[in-house]
């Protein structure tokens, strides 16, 4: 298991090594030297020059190649154009917002989807599994930007359920179980928003891969056996069908760090997501490379737990 | 996963159903999904529209209709004379929507026949060559998969100009890496058949069997794999026109009509506006969803019941 495990990080350093060189490339095609960015605007004229020096603007671009990847293990992302505040400060402070959001988005779209798959599962072909399998299609083929405003129309403006922007309403006042439910329905629907293709996806293999499973022979063994029919459902049959499950699990990660930018900017949610679509806006290049690089990163590290997990799991894959 | 494959199950092939060619049989197959026979019929009837829409449209799609004052009829509601309403700048919006339709269909076609045509290649060139090749294209898969697609999609429009070909071109580079997957694990499938093995006995010219022999026998998952990214590419192309960074005012496109919700006043008084685009968007995607998965099931019945 360990030996796995220190392979798939030595496997994982050229793909880091790929995703700065691609970053790399791409700030090239700001217009100015996308270094001059890396300096904090707001120090003396000589600290400057020698930052320039440090920096190496006139050298050759792998020499500055280099010398970005220095400054960025030390932490620094850059400075944005406008105001030269820390890049790296901005994206950390926006993070937990986005991490509340995409959570909720993925345990929601589990804790839904993998009960309303096996019911499919064991429903299979009956008028319910039909209509489940419909809003499954319609769920993975809806843009996000209109469900989102449909959403917003319906339960926000014409029902006045829920709140249709922010995180929390401010200065609001009352007990704290108020300002927590409050909080709760500014969440419920940006994160129903972000989970649905999710749900519907994870619905649709955790039915397949029921079906598949139900038909294998220690399913027949157990029955067999004489085991009740829930037993077997779920020792046997959902434990191995879990497996393909983790691994859409590791296929959303990318899905949930970069797929709020839409909702985020939609519900007026604070988070990285928002920032990135108005550094957008304002042409914030500094902002843009640093959360292109932060998101793939998170990305990559994702990508390693999904796959320890899934050694975790199917022990067939520790030795392989 | 369709619901109508039940029947096949327990029906007897009479002779001559057996004696049918592969597509005969596939196509008999995916007559049976009723979902992919509608999905079909939709996308049918968006092509149709499509190309004919310099017939049908009722207006100009670019032009603020005057009325008989004289005066622009800006967010008039549905009536007999704007089947869809008017927008913000009193063009119909019916007209705006058939026209929107031209730019999704081939934004979503073009780009995947790039994506489809690098994938294939670089999936080739991993798949039969092996060794190094084959760790240096997977490693750049990896590379370009971590990245988050619609924002590396929306930085590089923002870097260059916002143009529908753009927009193409962009989508297609991003895409290629499932297609390269598959193709590169279809042949290393296919690879150790014997006729291919025959094949290089024989003397045969690398590129010639990668042509010849491999090519047609992954055409089926290829072409699956195909349309269910030209759904996503649509997808794509309205978010990134939603956002401001695809297709540009005045060019309709469904993804740019529904910016026009993001304005409280139009999202709570002039529903028309935006809910047609939307519903076009979710169709036109659901449709090609169905039709694709009822080619998945048709093409390879073993594959049912799997994912």
């Amino acid at each position: 298991m360990k030996s796995y495990i220190i392979k798939r990080l030595l496997q994982a350093i050229p793909i880091l090594i790929g995703i700065t060189l691609l970053t790399f490339m791409i700030m090239q095609l700001a217009p100015g030297n996308p270094m001059q960015t890396m300096i904090n605007p707001r120090i003396s004229p000589e600290e400057l020059a020698r930052a320039e020096q440090r920096l190496g603007l006139d050298k050759p671009l792998i020499v500055q190649y280099f010398n970005w990847l220095k400054e960025i293990f030390k932490g620094n992302l850059g400075y944005t154009v406008k105001t030269g505040q820390p890049v790296g400060k901005l994206i950390m402070e926006r993070l937990p917002a986005t991490l509340l959001l995409t959570g909720t988005a993925f345990i929601l779209s589990f804790m839904i989807g993998i009960p309303l798959g096996v019911f499919s599962a064991t429903h299979k072909y009956s008028p319910s599994d039909y209509v489940l399998t419909v809003f499954a299609f319609i769920g993975i083929s809806i843009p996000s930007f209109f469900f989102g405003i449909a959403l917003i129309y319906i339960l926000g403006v014409k029902l006045s359920w829920l709140p249709t922007s922010g995180m929390a309403t401010i200065n609001m006042a009352g007990t704290e179980f108020e300002l927590f439910m409050d909080r709760v329905k500014h969440l419920i629907m940006p994160a129903f928003v972000l989970a649905l293709p999710q749900m519907a996806t994870v619905m649709r293999f955790t039915r397949s891969s029921m079906i598949e499973v139900m038909t294998h022979d220690y399913i027949r063994t157990a029955r067999s056996k004489g085991l009740s029919n829930r037993n077997v459902r779920f020792k046997h049959a959902l434990r191995n069908a879990a497996i393909p499950v983790i691994t859409i699990f590791g296929l959303s990660i990318p899905f949930l760090f970069g797929g709020a930018y839409i909702t985020e900017t939609i519900f007026n949610w604070p988070g990285m997501g928002q920032l990135g679509i108005s550094a957008i806006t304002s042409r914030e290049y500094p902002v843009i490379m640093g959360l292109n690089l932060f998101t793939s990163v998170l990305v990559l590290a994702g990508n390693l737990i999904a796959d320890i997990l899934y050694a975790f799991v199917d022990p067939r894959i520790r030795y392989s | 996963m369709t619901i109508a494959n039940m029947n096949s199950i327990s029906h007897q092939p009479a002779v001559k159903e057996i004696n049918q060619s592969f597509s005969a049989q596939a196509w008999r197959r995916f007559k049976k999904n009723k979902l992919a026979l509608f999905g079909m019929g939709f996308i049918i009837f968006l092509v149709v529209v499509s190309i004919a829409a310099p017939l049908i449209a009722p207006y100009d799609p670019y032009k603020s209709i005057s009325n008989e004052a004289g005066g622009l009829d800006i967010f008039a509601a549905p009536s007999q004379n704007f089947l869809l309403g008017t927008d913000s700048l009193g063009r119909d919006i019916l007209s705006r929507i058939i026209y929107a339709g031209r730019i999704s269909l081939s934004v979503g076609i073009i780009s995947i026949l790039i994506s489809t045509s690098v994938g294939i290649f670089l999936g080739s060139l991993a798949g039969y060559f092996g060794k190094w090749v084959d760790s240096v294209i997977m490693r750049v898969v990896d590379v370009v998969y971590c990245f988050p697609v619609l924002f590396l999609i929306i930085t590089v429009s923002t870097l260059l100009k916002p143009s529908i070909f753009n927009v193409m071109i962009i989508i297609g580079l991003v895409s290629w890496t499932n297609t390269a997957r598959l193709v590169r694990g279809e042949i290393l499938r296919v690879r150790e058949y014997e006729f291919v093995q025959a094949s290089r006995a024989l003397g045969a010219r690398d590129s010639a069997i990668i042509i010849q022999h491999i090519i047609p026998n992954i055409l089926a998952p290829i072409l699956v794999q195909a349309t269910l990214q030209t759904a996503q590419a649509i997808l794509t192309e309205a978010s990134l026109s939603f956002l401001g960074v695809g297709v540009q005012q005045p060019i309709p496109s469904w993804g740019n009509m529904l910016y026009e919700a993001m304005s409280i006043m139009v999202l709570r008084f002039r529903p028309w506006v935006w809910a047609p685009p939307g519903l076009a968007i979710l169709l036109t995607v659901l449709s090609i969803n169905f039709v694709g998965d009822g080619l998945r099931d048709a093409l390879d019945p073993k594959l049912k019941g799997k994912g």
